[in-house]
């Protein structure tokens, strides 16, 4: 049974807080910037494809960062890349959260030590919240990374500020 | 052809402009001037006999004695001989003809070895960097090279 | 004022009066040409690529690709190796839809320079992973073509075959992308047990597939009409620029590397390499590319099955050396991978790891036609060129 068939059983009169109703709608709804770099990019596409589908989380893809809620970095960040993500991410509506897929976007990943022109992890221009790990990271472990994005979006309060 | 004929025939015709040759490896090679590689690439590719109308690749290598190199790896799509050609200059002043004028191609390869090298190529339409960003200090794939601490703020080493 | 043609080489010719459009007063307006970005995050680049479009009206005038927003230093890691082998994770994040091919092509290539054989079961191994890699990343071309045009089904429908090939891959290797397979001189693994029956299941189950691809997308009119003389690219204009690949031969040359610079034993099987012939317009133009991928991918079918009837028995691992120090010298090898001509170039200096490895991506020389083959087309068919140039941007920056 979902959250509204507990609240409905007695009568038609749900009572909750505010938080908890906003919290619900927004994770429910993490629209995402289709923004995808390099290798986890196809791993994302993947999740995004019947097999593991990840528009069952409420998790749409649109082209422009005004609508959206989440970026999923995914791929290795270079130099040159990295103004224009910070751009990006500088564009995106509040409440924004951003999720590092991959360990290129996670520490520069397997290009760390020789790498001239990777920017060794994503978190040295715009704040990440949920780091997924892998090379590239499963499907299924991205579908965890946006669990965990949901679990912290649950926590969130009206009354300190979200970033 | 073999290489030791498609050799001769240079060397007929250029002279001194074709400096020397190997045979003896997998792969034989030419080494040409720097400054009249575009002749050079002219008559290989329009010469009925040798018709090299594809280049394979152009890569930049620096040979840590003083030297840059570009070897170009050429095929005739109607002969199906293949060669080796190979232009060296110094690392202080690293000018090559280009070639992009023959094969289409070549522009954006030499553009590459531009951007990692640091040679340049002399009469190409638009020599700029294409990989590494317009600003980037240094030549990358140079030997001597050495990482900047920093790019535009941002921390470049681990 | 005189009139101006922008296009020559197209069957349609836009023809634009610039500097005096009538409005509906009378007055003449004058007008100019407009610099767009079709910015590195664009949902039909297909990656970090950054165009600038000089427009007119709607009509391109030029195209200026710029790249390297992906460029990770795969030359600089190679020569940093301790191994020739370490090299081979670095060499499959290059093109990362065709993993397999370009651990193969350095595979070759460093065989080649140490003059080694491999065993006839790595051979078939290898062909069998190559054909079902081709057939992988055709699949994502054509699902990701399709999205660009406006047709969602067939990307879900490709993708969800796609997950069997990716299936097969994680029962030998254990990856699904990324794989870190072919090694020099043989194979990581050999086949697990259940392999061959799994990958003649999936034979048989893709070929109806195809068919349904036909149906929905291929022979669709709206289709057609968006990619049909579209983007055409001359025979002599793909050799100048050494386009190689689903390009060339969609601009009618009968070139395949796997049958004319022979390499791994594809000269046992019986197939054709497929070329574009015009049949909905032009030869050479966006869907000629596109169905000659289409067609490859029944090719590799059937390579596949004749690989799996004849597979040999053998030791995948005898002839993988302990210790690859090759002598001085260089070596340049080409193979087909499924963008085109995938070449390496490898100086040795007589020690352990290598001096120079030079990647020769097929994606990043058929990008630079780019400009030559959209001058005179509208933006919206330029979405169309650049999908059915089929590029992987870690391929072109590496």
């Amino acid at each position: 049974m979902g959250l509204l068939d507990y609240k409905f059983e007695n009568s038609n009169i749900v009572i909750t807080s505010l938080d908890n109703l906003l919290n619900w709608a927004r994770l429910s709804s993490l629209w995402q910037m289709q923004f995808g770099l390099a290798c986890c990019a196809i791993e994302m596409m993947a999740a995004s494809a019947s097999n593991f589908d990840i528009m069952r989380f409420g998790v749409i893809p649109r082209a422009t960062p005004r609508q959206t809620d989440v970026m999923i970095v995914a791929g290795t960040v270079t130099l040159k890349m990295a103004s224009r993500i910070k751009r990006l991410y500088d564009q995106m509506a509040e409440p924004r959260y951003v999720i590092s897929m991959g360990s290129c976007s996670n520490c520069g990943g397997p290009y760390w030590e020789h790498g001239y022109h990777v920017l060794k992890g994503v978190d040295r221009v715009i704040p990440v919240d949920v780091y997924v790990p892998g090379c590239p990271p499963r499907p299924e472990a991205l579908l965890e990374g946006i669990m965990k994005l949901q679990e912290k979006v649950r926590k969130e309060s009206l009354v300190k500020k979200a970033v | 052809m073999t290489p030791q004929e498609i050799h001769d025939n240079l060397r007929a015709k250029f002279g001194d402009a074709v400096i020397e040759a190997k045979f003896d490896v997998q792969q034989p090679w030419i080494r040409i001037a720097a400054n009249r590689t575009k002749e050079i690439a002219l008559f290989l590719r329009d010469e009925p006999a040798f018709q090299f109308d594809y280049m394979m690749c152009l890569s930049g290598v620096d040979y840590n004695d003083g030297n840059l190199g570009v070897v170009y790896h050429l095929f005739s799509m109607v002969h199906r001989h293949k060669i080796v050609l190979k232009a060296f200059c110094p690392k202080d002043n690293p000018h090559i003809q280009s070639v992009s004028a023959v094969w289409g191609t070549a522009n954006w390869h030499e553009r590459e070895a531009y951007d990692l090298f640091g040679i340049i190529f002399d009469e190409h339409p638009d020599l700029r960097r294409i990989l590494c960003p317009d600003d980037y200090p240094g030549w990358p794939l140079r030997k001597d090279f050495k990482v900047p601490e920093f790019y535009n703020g941002m921390k470049v080493p681990y | 004022m005189e009139q101006i043609i922008v296009s020559k080489t197209l069957p349609t010719n836009y023809v634009t009066q610039p500097g005096e459009i009538k409005s509906s007063t009378g007055k003449t307006l004058r007008t100019d040409e407009m610099i767009i970005n079709m910015g590195p995050q664009h949902p039909s680049t297909h990656g970090v690529l950054r165009l600038e479009i000089v427009v007119d009206g709607e009509i391109v005038v030029d195209v200026i690709p710029h790249i390297g927003y992906l460029h990770r230093c795969f030359e600089k890691h190679s020569e940093h190796m301790t191994n020739y082998q370490q090299v081979i994770p670095y060499a499959d994040r290059m093109d990362y839809l065709a993993s397999m091919s370009n651990d193969w092509g350095y595979a070759l290539a460093v065989e080649r320079l140490l003059k080694i054989e491999v065993p006839p079961r790595v051979e078939y191994i290898r062909v069998i992973m190559a054909e079902l890699q081709r057939i992988a990343s055709h699949l994502i071309a054509i699902g990701t073509y399709g999205i660009d045009m406006g047709a969602f089904t067939p990307f879900l429908w490709c993708f969800r075959d796609r997950e069997r090939i990716l299936d097969l891959f994680e029962m030998t290797c254990g990856a699904r992308l990324l794989y870190n397979y072919i090694w020099v001189g043989g194979v990581s693994h050999d086949l697990p047990p259940k392999f061959v029956e799994k990958a003649k299941e999936f034979c048989s189950y893709f070929k109806p597939k195809i068919k349904e691809l036909n149906d929905v997308l291929t022979y669709n009119e709206i289709f057609i009409k968006r990619t049909a003389n579209v983007g055409v690219l001359p025979k002599d204009v793909a050799i100048n620029y050494a386009c190689s690949g689903p390009m060339l031969r969609g601009s009618g040359v009968n070139w395949d590397l796997r049958r004319d610079d022979p390499y791994g034993v594809y000269d046992k099987f019986e197939w054709e390499p497929q070329v574009g012939k015009g049949e909905m317009g032009t030869v050479g133009d966006c869907w000629d590319r596109y169905i000659v991928r289409v067609r490859e991918m029944e090719q590799s079918v059937k390579i596949i099955e004749q690989a799996l009837a004849g597979l040999p028995e053998g030791n995948v691992q005898q002839a993988i050396p302990k210790r690859i120090r090759p002598e001085h010298g260089e070596i340049y090898v080409r193979t087909e991978s499924p963008r085109g001509e995938l070449g390496f170039y490898i100086i040795s200096d007589g020690s352990t790891s290598p001096y120079r490895v030079k990647a020769r991506s097929p994606a990043f020389v058929n990008l630079s036609v780019l400009p030559e083959i959209s001058r005179g087309a509208m933006i919206a068919d330029l979405v169309a060129i650049v999908g059915s140039v089929d590029i992987v941007l870690g391929e072109v920056d590496r």
